[in-house]
Order: C-alpha cells, then sequence, then structure tokens
C-alpha cells in the first residue's frame, strides 16, 4: 500500500497539481485576454471598450462568459451531432495540450522532452482538424466555405513556419525547447534572424486565423465562418480555444526568437526580476501586436492571403535555411 | 514497467480497431476521421518503443498535412452512397476474385520470406545508445552520413512526383483574366485620384 502511494498515486497527485498550475492561470489570461484585446482596440478607435461591469470593466469577461454558458445550446437540422460536439472540445484541448512543453522559466517546465519544438508544430498543425470538422459536421454552406478556407490557409503557412523553425534549430541544434532558450544567452535570435522573426510573426497570424488573415470568420462575408451554427458552451469553448491558441503562439514566438525567460540585458536590475515575468511580458509584447494588427491592418483577400503564403514566404524562408546553413558552415559557427 | 504495458495494449486494441472502423464506417468522413485516430495510436505505440521523432514526425506529416487534405477531398465528394452500394454488389464476385488472387500471392509471398542470418548485426550496429546521443541525433547521423545517396535518391523521387501532379493539372486556359500584383501594388495615388474643385451649378 505504501509502496502504491508512493509510487504512483503521490506522483500523480502532484502531476495532476502541476497541470492545474498551468491551466487555470491560461484560461484567466484568456479571459483577460479579450478584456485587453477590447480595451486596446478600443482606446485605438478612441472608444471606452468596456467599462460597466466592476472597476474599469474588469470583470466584463467573466459577464460574458456567464452569459454564454446560460445560452440554449442549439444542434441545427441534418448536422452530424458527435462530430458537431467533438470539434470545439478537440480546438479547446489541443490549445491546452500545447502547454505540456512550454518552459516559463530555468527548469519550470512540465514536461521536458526532447522534440519539444517538434511537439508545438505537431499540436498546432492539428488545431485545423476542429475548424474543418466543425464546418462539415455543421451542415452549413456558410461554416463548410469557412473551414475550407481555414484549412487550406492553414496548411500553406505550416510549411514556411516549419521551415522558419528549421533556420532556428540550425543555430541551436537542439529540438529541446530549454535549450533553444539558453542558445540565447549572447544574442536574442530576433536580432541575427529578423526576417524570420517577422515571417514567423506573420505566420502565427495566420496559422491563428487572426486579423488581417481571418477569412474563415469574414463575419462580411461568411457571417462567422465555421463557428456560424455554434452557440453557448461549444461556441465559448472554440473562443477559449481560439485565444489560447493565439497565447501559445507568442509563448512560441517569445521562446523561438525572444529569449524566452532571459531578461534583456544580462546584469543587476534586470537579472533581479525573475524569469517567469519576462516570459510573461513578452508574451503580453506579442499580444499586443497581435492586436494593434487586428486593428489598424485591413483584411487580406484571399488570393493575396495564398500568394503570400506560397509565393513570398516559401521561397523566402528556404532561401534563409540555405543560408543560415551556408553562413554557419563558413564560419565554424555549428553548434556541437 | 507494468503502466508501459498497459499503454501498449490500449494503443493497440485502439490501432486495431479504429483500423477496422476505416474499411466498415459507411460514412467517408468517418473513415478518415478514424484513419487519423489509428495514426495517433501508431505514433503513441512509436513514443512507448522511445521512437520520439518517429513519432513526432507521424504526427506532423501524416495527422497535420496528409489526412487534412484527405478530409478535404472526402468532404467534398458528394456521392449517392445507395447508389455506390447497389454498384458494389454487382462488382463484387470480381473483386472478391481479385482479392483473393492476391490474398494467394502475399502468401506465397511470405511463406517464402527468410531473414538474412546477419541482419541483426548490420541493423543494430549503427544505432547508438540512448544515453550517449539523442534520439533526432542518431537519426540525423544515419541519414545524412551512412544513408546520404539514398536519402538523396528518395528527395529526388519526391519531386518527380510533385512536378508530375502539376504536369498532369497544369491547363492553360485561354481568356482568363489573372491579377498582375505587382501593378496592383506599383499603383499610386496620384495616378487614380483626381481633384477637382467642382463649381456649383455647371457640374464637372
Amino acid at each position: 500500500m505504501a509502496e502504491f502511494w508512493s509510487g504512483f498515486l503521490l506522483p500523480l497527485i502532484i502531476m495532476v497539481l502541476e497541470i492545474l498550475a498551468i491551466t487555470v492561470p491560461l484560461l484567466v489570461a484568456v479571459a483577460f485576454m479579450t478584456y485587453a484585446e477590447r480595451k486596446i482596440m478600443g482606446a485605438m478607435q478612441l472608444r471606452q471598450g468596456p467599462a460597466i461591469v466592476g472597476p474599469f470593466g474588469l470583470m466584463q469577461p467573466f459577464a460574458d462568459g456567464l452569459k454564454l454558458f446560460a445560452k440554449e445550446q442549439i444542434l441545427p437540422e441534418g448536422a452530424n451531432r458527435v462530430v458537431f460536439y467533438i470539434a470545439p472540445m478537440l480546438t479547446f484541448f489541443l490549445a491546452l495540450i500545447a502547454w505540456a512543453v512550454i518552459p516559463f522559466d530555468y527548469g519550470v517546465v512540465l514536461s521536458n522532452i526532447n522534440v519539444g519544438v517538434l511537439y508545438l508544430f505537431a499540436i498546432s498543425s492539428l488545431g485545423v482538424y476542429g475548424i474543418v470538422m466543425a464546418g462539415w459536421a455543421s451542415n452549413s454552406r456558410y461554416a463548410f466555405l469557412g473551414a475550407l478556407r481555414s484549412a487550406a490557409q492553414m496548411v500553406s503557412y505550416e510549411v514556411s513556419m516549419g521551415l522558419i523553425i528549421i533556420t532556428v534549430l540550425l543555430c541551436v541544434g537542439s529540438l529541446n525547447l530549454t535549450d533553444i532558450v539558453r542558445a540565447q544567452e549572447t544574442v536574442w535570435f530576433c536580432i541575427p534572424l529578423l526576417p524570420m522573426f517577422v515571417m514567423f510573426f506573420i505566420s502565427a497570424l495566420a496559422e491563428t486565423n487572426r486579423a488581417p488573415f481571418d477569412l474563415p470568420e469574414g463575419e462580411s462575408e461568411l457571417v462567422a465562418g465555421f463557428m456560424v451554427e455554434y452557440s453557448s458552451a461549444p461556441f465559448a469553448l472554440f473562443f477559449l480555444g481560439e485565444y489560447a491558441n493565439m497565447i501559445l503562439m507568442s509563448a512560441m514566438t517569445s521562446i523561438l526568437f525572444l529569449g524566452g525567460w532571459l531578461p534583456p540585458l544580462p546584469f543587476a536590475p534586470f537579472t533581479w526580476v525573475p524569469g517567469i515575468v519576462w516570459f510573461a511580458l513578452k508574451i503580453a509584447f506579442c499580444l499586443f501586436t497581435y492586436v494593434w494588427v487586428r486593428a489598424t491592418v485591413p483584411r487580406y483577400r484571399y488570393d493575396q492571403l495564398m500568394r503570400l503564403g506560397w509565393k513570398v514566404f516559401l521561397p523566402l524562408s528556404l532561401f534563409w535555411v540555405v543560408l543560415t546553413a551556408g553562413v554557419l558552415v563558413t564560419f565554424g559557427w555549428l553548434p556541437k | 514497467m507494468i503502466l508501459q504495458g498497459i499503454a501498449f495494449y490500449v494503443f493497440a486494441a485502439l490501432l486495431v480497431a479504429s483500423g477496422v472502423m476505416v474499411i466498415s464506417a459507411r460514412n467517408p468522413v468517418h473513415s478518415v476521421l478514424f484513419l487519423i485516430l489509428a495514426f495517433f495510436q501508431a505514433a503513441g505505440l512509436c513514443l512507448l518503443m522511445g521512437a520520439e521523432f518517429i513519432a513526432m514526425i507521424l504526427v506532423i506529416v501524416y495527422v497535420g498535412a496528409v489526412a487534412v487534405l484527405f478530409l478535404f477531398v472526402v468532404m467534398m465528394l458528394d456521392i449517392n452512397f445507395r447508389e455506390l452500394r447497389k454498384g458494389a454488389m454487382e462488382a463484387l464476385p470480381l473483386g472478391a476474385l481479385v482479392g483473393l488472387i492476391l490474398l494467394a500471392e502475399l502468401a506465397a509471398v511470405l511463406g517464402g520470406w527468410i531473414v538474412a542470418p546477419n541482419v541483426a548485426a548490420i541493423a543494430g550496429a549503427p544505432t547508438p545508445a540512448f544515453d550517449q546521443v539523442s534520439n533526432t541525433q542518431a537519426l540525423g547521423r544515419l541519414m545524412y552520413t551512412q544513408y546520404v545517396y539514398l536519402f538523396q535518391a528518395s528527395g529526388i523521387v519526391l519531386l518527380i512526383a510533385m512536378i508530375g501532379a502539376i504536369v498532369l493539372t497544369l491547363r492553360h486556359r485561354p481568356g482568363v483574366r489573372k491579377q498582375n500584383v505587382g501593378a496592383q501594388i506599383s499603383r499610386r495615388r496620384e495616378d487614380v485620384v483626381v481633384i477637382r474643385k467642382v463649381t456649383t451649378g455647371e457640374g464637372v
């Protein structure tokens, strides 16, 4: 019995607590992300944004959440019931499990696996299933068109994202996320690989279906795209999943290019701040840029979006892979 | 050890079950979804064996790219399944015959299969110990040093397949108006917008 306790039950309880310690702050962050988005967009458009519920409208996301869960669930006629309900769950689930490998500080990571980057890439490439399944199962034209657009878009931008990740890996020599951050102790990768950083950020926008690449939801043509038939809790799951994905992509950008938990300069006043705070600040910076882009840039036309992905980003990132490899080999900088 | 054993049997049983569902599901979209489930279980089995790189690549390539396009195509199909099934019953004897012949051939080949006596030594030799070098590095060393020509050859085969697909589907349709992106971007405000003061009652 004692062996069962110390060998199985205790590690299980610790693991569950660790998972909760990641998920609960993440969900709170998602809630306040929606609030921050509305506030920032309000400020950029000379409005106030939410200001009624709670002090400065801080309770607005919780009011919205409660309202959503109190609404009626509607299953469209002719919809495929099982797939219709699995789709939002899948989206939400995938947005959460990716956080298992994110290092918040040196050694503060749920699972420090050797192929961390590949795991993240795999999970983010699965996000398209939630959308495609939702679009198909809704049995609605708008939803289906949105799903098809989204699938084509995400598959296109994944290709260049993969190549961008390869340039980073060439400079690190490891697929482990902790090693990637530690390789940036001398200089953050956003400086030597600046074009890749910009392209990764734009690809991340496309991957998360954010403006200016939000054609899958394009409300002026498709009403709300793939989630047009969803209401109540399933809709809330989609919403949460989408914002959690945005935070995840920002975390990925911070780890790959902005030096993860590392302080901007490696001496006294900066090193006093714990790494997890730097990491959160970097994520917040990326998220702010997401909102900034949404408030300023008009939506792409679909053919322009495809052109950008295949004819601009793909050749450019391929070129940079070759260039980076060439430079590293020529100067003997290849990591051991 | 017990946990790993349980995990193995769960993955393996789900893999076989979803494989059966792929061919027995009535709805082709469900078939593809079960296929994706099967890929996942296979990735899980690879993880259990310690082949983490293969597992991740399996998910990225097969689930993340190939199956998405599969699903894409299957969802677009507009098939009347009742019609299809009626036709299938007529073709059943011929299909069964072809299947039986293939099965017999397979049995004949597999029955005469002899594993080369020293194969274990060849396969085992280039694999370094797990504690010395990580999975990814071991694979990379093997592929880019010992088997580099085979690796390049497989790359060329894929390239040819890609070119073939493009050649087969490329059609030059006359009379199609294309977007000239360069011209669109290089358009300046001065070239297209004219501001005039219009005096009342006279018009432009």
